[in-house]
């Protein structure tokens, strides 16, 4: 199916060569999108800054139509999460995507974003944003050079070459309901998962409460 | 200042204040106070003995002798060695009386105490927790409390080392997810009050009408955590007259990635790269503070050349933060990045004599215990002769032409955001805030650590404590810190560049101790105390960036709410280190 989305499958006589492209409405659909990509500007952290890099002069990701950086979600297609995604500040990004419209990608840069990173075992961090957000493209790296964010770039554009308005989410019937943002509670809270902690903070406290180890200083 | 006078000093101390005992736990220092004598203490050692200057204060748990302990650390904005002083309270109600209304610098600190350890500071104008949320469950730095991902008390993890199995954190948590909840907790049931709270102490709406002018009502603006100003997930709350900011809070913790917690069960080297994305664009300075801590309390020094090494990378990494803040404080002003891409283009070099030494280009992860992690590779101590000798120097003129007579810049800077001395002093603001206030405090000058007592530069101070000073300020440090690196690259030895050979699991005896460095953003601590074990019992980060942040409302009091964005980013701050 993709190789047909790519190739027009028409023959084009000699005689018009040269003065008729043949082409496919995909085609030219996602050859615009993917050439102005506009991302969110917001960084959360150490990620943040490699991306302000991959802005400047020496990486330069204009070359790709992703210059034009917007601090307003409804202005954008694309949030590159960029760092440590805590538990205060989840239900911002939650909300923040779901103000984007429709096309939109989110791109978990980093080691944070994309698992929790080194601070994965900490008692505020979010251990992956895909946990929340559906996530497109993942950047591995603490963090990942410029480079490597101009790659995870690319290969979100060869995702985009790849898709068909046929298909896509933002065309279909369905209703795209928003993420349910998560609430502060004594812990993080996803309201789609409020029945499953009354039931199992009824059967036995889970971490904190437990016996502690002593240990003599 | 010398040792007898420190002597007598607390001799006289200890006659005046009978109540007041040494520590006298083997490798501890300072007094332990009672409780009710603190407030008088701290006033008098202000007034009468000049320790005017409160650097940190921090809570420790220590569990196993059933008690808290409130540890303040100060000094003298004149200079010299530092003070301890600390109070224990019982671990079943943990009240001190708190320090805030005499120095307003211990306000975000007490409250750090207050919402990780959970020690209640008793007379706070402002009580409520910081960098977790308003309704979180218990006091995560307290030895008793346990993370949802919870495994061993110390790493390495038993599963993981040796037998290096690899257990999914996850798989073992009922949510599959990083969360824990109270026993019989309903979350239908529950009322988020975080928000609610934030706009309490700020958002009292009091309807001001004037006899001349129109009335208004004040209303309450929020910025942020997610704003093109905030230098990161940063928010503050402000209540306005028109357009001018009568009371504005910082919120923070947007960031809390539990430096603490992580750090206590780290060993001691573990954490050297944690130190690193404290302050991600200093990493290198960050390195510094912690391992000088630890080599304290090791008693070891690193040789000679690894001294060197040292100055040379916590020089460069001062050049890359304050390129990188007066490119910041531009894109505040409204010139939207150009100044930026000059700075970053400097920085981009910096950042390649990085790499090239430690193999990453931000989180270096270089300084060892007595030592750097290696010696300078081929070709790089020429790239830095040349960077500094002939292209830096000309950079920074360049900057200084373009910007510092640009009028629009004068107009936006000068006069706005003033901060004054005492203010700062009392505020316990550090770094370019403080200098730029008029106060000449330089941790390399006023307290030398490493070899900075060998070398000729000047600190820089400025007087107007208004924007302008600061970035001024920052130009000048720059040129100090050229000047830092001509003698470095001059006088450095050929020879080691780790005491002993390296090791991964160092021996580090019982006690405390208190590290600090002049970071390019302040004075940056690192308060360590050891039982003796692979891992520190407490680890405390004194962070300038945070700390700075305690005088934001006193600068931006009555300036307009446009101005706020470029006040807070002549303050200079980085997320990371904020909420650590």
């Amino acid at each position: 199916m993709t190789e047909d989305l790519n190739s027009t499958q028409y023959d084009i006589p000699p005689e018009m060569e040269g003065q008729v492209a043949i082409t496919t409405l995909d085609k030219v659909y996602n050859w615009s999108r993917r050439n102005s990509i506009w991302p969110m500007m917001f960084g959360l952290a150490c990620c943040g800054i490699e991306m302000i890099c991959a802005a400047t002069s020496r990486f330069d990701f204009s070359r790709f139509g992703m210059e034009v950086m917007r601090p307003s979600p409804r202005q954008t297609d694309l949030m590159i999460v960029s760092g440590t995604v805590t538990k205060k500040m989840i239900p911002q990004i939650v909300r923040l995507y779901n103000q984007m419209p429709e096309p939109k990608y989110v791109l978990a840069m980093g080691a944070c974003a994309s698992g929790g990173g080194p601070f994965k075992e900490g008692y505020s961090v979010v251990d992956g944003i895909d946990k929340f957000v559906p996530v497109d493209v993942y950047v591995p790296g603490c963090p990942p050079t410029p480079q490597a964010l101009l790659h995870g770039l690319i290969t979100l554009q060869k995702k985009i070459d790849h898709q068909s308005i046929k298909n896509v989410r933002w065309y279909s019937k369905e209703q795209l309901d928003p993420i349910p943002v998560p609430v502060l509670g004594p812990d993080l809270m996803d309201p789609r998962e409020y029945e499953m902690i009354k039931e199992h903070s009824a059967e036995k406290p889970v971490g904190s409460q437990e016996e502690p180890e002593v240990e003599k200083v | 200042m010398s040792e007898e006078v420190l002597v007598e000093e607390k001799t006289e101390l200890e006659k005046r204040f009978p109540d007041i005992v040494r520590d006298d736990r083997g490798g501890y220092e300072g007094y332990i106070v009672p409780a009710d004598k603190l407030i008088e203490f701290a006033v008098s050692l202000r007034d009468q003995y000049g320790y005017d200057f409160l650097s940190s204060v921090t809570g420790v748990d220590y569990l196993p002798d059933d008690k808290m302990e409130v540890v303040y650390h100060v000094y003298q904005s004149t200079g010299g060695p530092g003070l301890v002083y600390k109070v224990q309270v019982p671990r079943e109600d943990p009240v001190v009386p708190s320090l805030t209304p005499e120095f307003p610098g211990a306000e975000l600190q007490e409250r750090e105490a207050w919402d990780l350890v959970g020690i209640r500071f008793e007379g706070h104008p402002n009580h409520k927790r910081v960098l977790t949320w308003e309704g979180f469950e218990g006091h995560p730095l307290r030895k008793d409390w346990q993370e949802p991902f919870f495994e061993e008390d110390a790493k390495p993890f038993k599963s993981r080392w040796p037998g290096g199995d690899i257990i999914r954190a996850e798989d073992s948590n009922p949510f599959n997810k990083n969360v824990a909840y109270p026993k019989d907790f309903d979350p239908g049931e529950w009322q988020a009050r975080e928000d609610a709270v934030v706009y309490e102490n700020v958002g009292r709406i009091d309807h001001v009408v004037s006899e001349t002018a129109i009335a208004t009502d004040q209303i309450v603006v929020n910025l942020g955590p997610q704003h093109p100003s905030t230098h990161g997930v940063f928010r503050m709350v402000a209540r306005l007259e028109g357009e001018t900011v009568v009371d504005l809070e910082p919120v923070m913790g947007y960031l809390h990635r539990n430096h603490e917690k992580i750090g206590e069960r780290n060993t001691f080297l573990m954490n050297i790269p944690f130190t690193d994305r404290l302050d991600y664009f200093n990493s290198m300075s960050n390195n510094f503070g912690y391992v000088l801590a630890v080599e304290k309390l090791m008693g070891t020094k690193p040789p000679e050349r690894a001294e060197y090494i040292r100055v040379m990378m916590a020089e460069l990494t001062r050049i890359v933060n304050h390129l990188a803040a007066i490119g910041f404080l531009l894109n505040d002003l409204g010139a939207f990045f150009t100044p930026l891409l000059y700075a970053f283009e400097e920085r981009e070099m910096i950042l390649d004599i990085f790499e090239a030494v430690s193999g990453s280009r931000m989180m270096c992860n270089y300084y060892r215990f007595a030592g750097v992690a290696r010696d300078l590779p081929e070709g790089v101590f020429e790239k830095v002769k040349s960077f500094v000798h002939d292209r830096l120097p000309r950079k920074i003129d360049d900057l200084d032409t373009f910007l510092t007579n640009n009028e629009i810049i004068r107009a936006r800077t000068m006069g706005i955001g003033v901060l004054t001395a005492e203010d700062a002093i009392s505020h316990s603001a550090v770094g370019p805030l403080l200098r730029a206030s008029g106060v000449p405090y330089d941790v390399r000058r006023a307290d030398p650590y490493g070899i900075y007592d060998r070398f000729d530069f000047d600190v820089p101070v400025r007087y107007h404590g208004d924007i302008y000073d600061r970035y001024l300020l920052r130009l000048d440090e720059i040129r100090q810190s050229i000047r830092i690196l001509e003698q470095v690259i001059r006088d450095i030895p050929e020879g080691p560049i780790q005491e002993g050979k390296p090791q991964y699991q160092v021996r580090v005896p019982a006690g405390e101790a208190y590290g600090r460095v002049e970071g390019p953003k302040g004075e940056l601590g690192f308060y360590v105390v050891s039982n003796g074990k692979p891992n520190p019992w407490r680890y405390h980060v004194r962070a300038p960036s945070f700390i700075n942040l305690t005088p934001l409302g006193v600068m931006c009091k009555n300036y307009k709410i446009a101005d706020v964005v470029s006040i807070l980013g002549s303050i200079d701050i980085v997320l990371g280190e904020t909420d650590r």
